[in-house]
């Protein structure tokens, strides 16, 4: 027995251990990551993020440097902080807050505790950083925007936060990340690949050399330079245009699918978006319930095409064969269909037949184009199959594709939609006869009736419409070189050509006076109602400005949709503004300097104020325009009334 | 002369092989340590694993002439060596040198000797010769004396040159006398003193008052067939209720406070979460290290030379006491669970060729070369992993430094020599 006992206790001893080591090493010990080992101090090399260039070369956007002061807690040893807050001109109730939301986080790993210092705080700073242990500097690059349009197109770049963060390993607190509009939808390729250096650290936290013999390091690649579709003078043009108004207008290049400019008004300048004032003035921003600035207009209103619709009934008509050129239609002024009260027609009374149909905007002619496409099948359901896939193979109905990260897929109506709308299936192409015209239950956002357009100036193709041009070293994505053909026939597009030219060079046209001279430009007008909602009581506004286009009618150069919310009939607001896009763009300066001192003259303030100001007001015909200068004065009454009553 | 060719090679070659193996490992982690960056060459003199490597090689020459010496030699030489190895404590006195508070080593020329690390050998000798000779009797309380007093004399010498962690060892002989048949109560008594010690500290006089007396007169009264008289637990009682304030007077009183502070850590008796805090910035900071350093091995570790707490020297003495941290750290789970268990086994075979001696000079040897092997084995890794309070001595065969390796080298080859007679007499 007594040769038992040191026998015993050694193997007792060596199964401790061994239990021991396999609860420190294996049971609480987690797979070595380098990242979270405070052993080695990892520096950062952020590279140049990718500049962004117009399609003519123009530099847009750019970088300045700015310096993040970063924390990480578990390595703070105590310090000045009195010195230490006024180097970063915060509180000491600041520090305390920042300090325990930085721990909070991770008391492991760097987070920033003051973002982006200013260059002369940065070099003061810079001299005493080594006094302050468990913080340092790390230096980004920030967006320098050369330019002050198309802020909804170039988007901004922000904190990546937690969300981001876990989803993709690529980031770390601080980081940077493309938050809207082609910062984000090229990220990839704009914000290359962060170098990193692996120094070991000693156990008083001082660096004696590289890990690893630097052979773990890597060095920066730097983002790619990216080039975008658009036309920045045209772009500028079109937001300067755009003043005093709501609204969007897209221009595309029918033969690429390229956008040449993506207004959204009002907008903003992008150089808002930068640095430390940037969440002081996107709240701004978001607060301006009255003209939404951060709201897309050209991707994201999502409306009633109004007549422009009337285009692809035609086409559709014509396809199925149910039309042909010559068949002619006798307008009295009104559509009667048996239904509880005629659809109205503003053409005048006359024979209406494809081309006037169209230029003259007949309600009439259309009604009875779209019943006789619905009801050349039996089944009613079936029918409206057919007419909807005609129309959704333009690319509406859905979204189109392109590259930015907004959209809405608005709404072309099947069978199926309206079998379930009428569960009875008692439905006819009367039911919705407002279809024809482009109303009912027909939605569109701007881009989609531009892409429209540029699909009927290519006679029945297009291609996805995209912001990108081409990308430093790489080609584009093949989504955007595909092309989409439409299921009508090349041969049936000539006469709607026709007609909507005619819109312009016939006398009856409804854009005859909107004509520049050298340009055989093709158009559409568009005038879409619209609701909202004041007290509970659903109320009529003025009527959206619609005006689509496509310029030259042969060989065409550019396509475009406007729209100018509550700016009544198309060809008002949205139709002047069409012919001098079109003519800056194709001959690059105004010959029709009268239509842009109209549109420059004219603001449509008033209108945007009147649901939210409380007092009854007109619309349409009934609301006057009002000249800027006049908004003006009335808006230096207002503010005297309302001083004196102070 | 054929035989005694062969006679020269019949040693115990799995026990050599687990000496190389031990010995051979711990350079590599010794590389480790005490590298800074990159070797230029393995006999850089200048660095730590150079100048081991050296020690090594002289081990080689050290074996040679241990195994060529008769066996006979070292039983009839132990009272020499004894008195020797006792002399060259007490000139420490005189000549030592102090490095790191403790008055332990002979400075001579660069390299510096610790003759602490061969007392052990020549210790274990001399209670070997002592217990084996035929006049002896260990149960004999005079003889029991007169052996302890044996290491009574190594143990107080290197206590007085403040090197408490190596007193501590002598304590190994113990197994030596309780395998060689000192009476139990012996055993007994030693359990009491550490469960006594333990309990007074951690819960109080008051407490273990109570326990002791609970136990005791259940046992008087429930389970005891003869019963004797009443005042024999009473006594017993009082013995150690005046023991365990015995205990408080020596942890309060003659401990430094390092070691009071060791002992508060070790049986969590600072419950202040600041002062704890404090605590291991200060005096817990090894330990912290070297247990992050282990755990952050993970199963795997982070391979040869690639420890970053190691490259980094966040752990002090990491060559030295605290070198299985290293192991830990850079060889993971099954590389620090491949060192204990080779230990183990050295350890496991020692014993078993004790038994096996004829020779009782051979076999108390023997045990005593096993236990003292054992004592540092357990306290060392023990301490590293935050199992045991914080005692400094050496891993054997592995940590940095020419005495301890040579002192345990003569320690386990002289037994080694030994054994060889043993198969040779078959």
């Amino acid at each position: 027995m007594r040769k038992l006992l040191l026998f015993s206790i050694i193997v007792l001893v060596g199964i401790t251990f061994i239990a021991r080591l396999f609860y420190l090493q294996v049971y609480t010990g987690k797979a070595y990551n380098i990242y979270e080992d405070n052993a080695i101090r990892k520096v950062f090399y952020y590279p140049k993020r990718g500049y962004v260039y117009d399609r003519n070369g123009e530099l847009l956007v750019a970088n300045q440097p700015s310096y993040d002061v970063m924390i990480i807690p578990r390595e703070v040893e105590p310090l000045d902080t009195l010195e230490f807050c006024s180097l970063l001109k915060i509180s000491k109730d600041d520090f305390k807050k920042k300090f325990s939301r930085a721990t909070n986080y991770s008391p492991r790993l760097p987070s920033p505790f003051v973002p982006q210092l200013s260059k002369n705080d940065y070099a003061v700073l810079q001299e005493k950083m080594w006094k302050y242990k468990g913080f340092y500097i790390q230096k980004r690059s920030l967006r320098d925007y050369q330019t002050t349009i198309g802020a909804n197109v170039l988007g901004f770049i922000a904190e990546a936060n937690q969300g981001e963060i876990d989803t993709d390993g690529f980031y770390q607190m601080g980081d940077l990340i493309g938050k809207q509009g082609i910062e984000k939808s090229y990220e990839n390729v704009l914000r290359g690949v962060k170098g990193v250096k692996f120094i070991q650290k000693n156990r008083f936290n001082r660096d004696i050399g590289p890990f690893d013999g630097g052979k773990q390091d890597t060095i920066p690649t730097p983002g790619k330079d990216i080039t975008v579709s658009i036309d920045a003078k045209l772009q500028a043009y079109g937001e300067m245009l755009m003043q005093n108004k709501v609204g969007g207008i897209v221009a595309i290049e029918p033969s690429s699918g390229e956008i040449l400019s993506l207004v959204s008004a009002p907008s903003y300048n992008p150089n808002l978006m930068v640095g430390r004032e940037r969440s002081g003035n996107y709240v701004k921003l978001r607060n301006d319930s009255i003209h939404l600035p951060l709201i897309d207009k050209g991707l994201l209103r999502m409306h009633e095409p109004g007549s422009p619709f009337k285009a692809l009934v035609a086409l559709t008509a014509l396809q199925e064969g149910v039309i042909d050129e010559k068949f002619s239609v006798r307008c009295s002024g009104a559509y009667n269909y048996g239904g509880r009260r005629p659809m109205g027609c503003h053409c005048g009374t006359g024979t209406r037949n494809l081309f006037n149909g169209i230029s003259e905007s007949c309600n009439s002619y259309f009604a009875t184009v779209y019943r006789k496409t619905i009801d050349k099948y039996d089944d009613a359901s079936h029918a409206m199959d057919v007419w909807s896939s005609h129309i959704k193979s333009f690319g509406l109905g859905d979204y189109l594709g392109y590259d930015l990260a907004i959209g809405k897929k608005g709404n072309i109506p099947d069978g199926a939609y309206y079998d379930k709308m009428y569960p009875d299936f008692r439905w006819r192409a009367t039911t919705n006869i407002s279809n024809s015209i482009g109303q009912g239950e027909v939605l569109v956002t701007p881009i989609q009736l531009a892409n429209m357009m540029a699909t009927i100036a290519n006679r029945g193709h297009y291609y996805t419409p995209h912001i990108i041009k081409s990308i430093e070293g790489q080609p584009i994505d093949d989504k955007f070189t595909t092309k989409h053909e439409t299921t009508i026939d090349k041969r049936h597009f000539e006469p709607v050509i026709q007609g909507l030219f005619d819109v312009y060079d016939k006398s009856g046209g409804t854009a005859n006076f909107l004509q520049v001279p050298g340009i055989e430009i093709c158009g559409k007008t568009g005038t879409a109602e619209n609701f909202t909602v004041i007290d509970g009581v659903k109320t009529q506004l003025t009527d959206h400005s619609i005006f689509v286009a496509f310029a030259p009618k042969d060989n065409p150069k550019i396509a475009l949709a406007i729209l100018v919310e509550n700016g009544y009939y198309g060809a008002r607001f949205a139709g002047r503004i069409a012919s001098l896009m079109i003519e800056k763009y194709i001959k690059g300066d105004i010959s029709r300097t009268d239509l842009e001192n109209w549109v420059m003259d004219y603001t449509l303030e008033h209108e945007y104020e009147k649901p939210t100001s409380g007092k009854p007001f007109r619309i349409n015909a009934n609301s006057g325009l009002m000249t800027v200068k006049e908004y003006e004065r009335l808006k230096k009454i207002e503010s005297e009334q309302t001083q004196i009553e102070e | 002369m054929s035989l005694n060719r062969t006679r020269n090679f019949k040693f115990d070659w799995i026990t050599i092989l687990l000496f190389l193996l031990l010995v051979g490992f711990g350079w590599l982690n010794i590389v480790s340590a005490s590298s800074s960056g990159d070797i230029t060459s393995y006999f850089d003199m200048s660095q730590r694993y150079g100048k081991q490597l050296v020690f090594i090689i002289f081990t080689f020459v050290l074996i040679i002439l241990i195994l060529s010496i008769e066996a006979k030699f070292y039983e009839r030489f132990a009272s020499v060596i004894y008195l020797a190895s006792m002399l060259s404590l007490i000139g420490l006195f005189i000549l030592g040198k102090n490095i790191n508070g403790a008055t332990s080593w002979y400075a001579i020329g660069g390299f510096t000797l610790q003759p602490s690390e061969f007392a052990k050998f020549a210790t274990a000798l001399a209670v070997a010769k002592y217990i084996s000779d035929l006049q002896t009797n260990i149960k004999n309380l005079k003889d029991q004396l007169k052996t302890a007093l044996l290491i009574f004399v190594p143990a107080f010498l290197i206590l007085l040159q403040n090197d408490a962690g190596s007193t501590i060892v002598y304590a190994a002989f113990f197994f030596v006398f309780y395998r060689e048949g000192i009476p139990q109560i012996y055993l007994l008594l030693l359990l009491s003193i550490i469960l006594l010690s333990v309990s007074a500290l951690k819960f109080s006089v008051l407490i273990t008052a109570i326990i002791v007396v609970v136990l005791l007169f259940t046992h008087h009264f429930f389970l005891k067939k003869k019963k004797g008289s009443i005042l024999q637990p009473i006594f017993i009682s009082l013995v150690c209720i005046v023991f365990s304030f015995g205990v408080h007077l020596f942890y309060n009183n003659i401990l430094q406070p390092h070691q009071q502070d060791r002992i508060s850590l070790w049986l969590r008796l600072e419950k202040d979460p600041e002062k704890l805090e404090q605590m291991k910035r200060t005096i817990l900071y090894n330990l912290n290290e070297s247990e992050k350093a282990i755990s952050s091995g993970g199963i795997t570790g982070k391979g040869f030379m690639e420890g970053t707490r190691t490259i980094g020297k966040f752990v002090p003495e990491q060559d030295t006491d605290y070198i299985f941290s290293t192991v830990g750290e850079e060889w993971g789970f099954l590389g620090s669970s491949f060192v204990v268990v080779l230990f183990v086994l050295l350890l496991i075979r020692i014993l078993h060729l004790a038994e096996l001696q004829k020779s009782q000079f051979s076999r108390i040897y023997g045990y005593s070369v096993a236990s003292i092997l054992f004592l540092h084995f357990m306290i060392n890794i023990g301490m590293v992993m935050g199992l045991i309070p914080t005692i400094g001595i050496p891993l054997p065969f592995f940590s940095y430094g020419g005495s301890s390796l040579w002192g345990f080298t003569i320690l386990l080859f002289v037994f080694i020599k030994l054994d060889s007679n043993r198969i040779n007499e078959w």
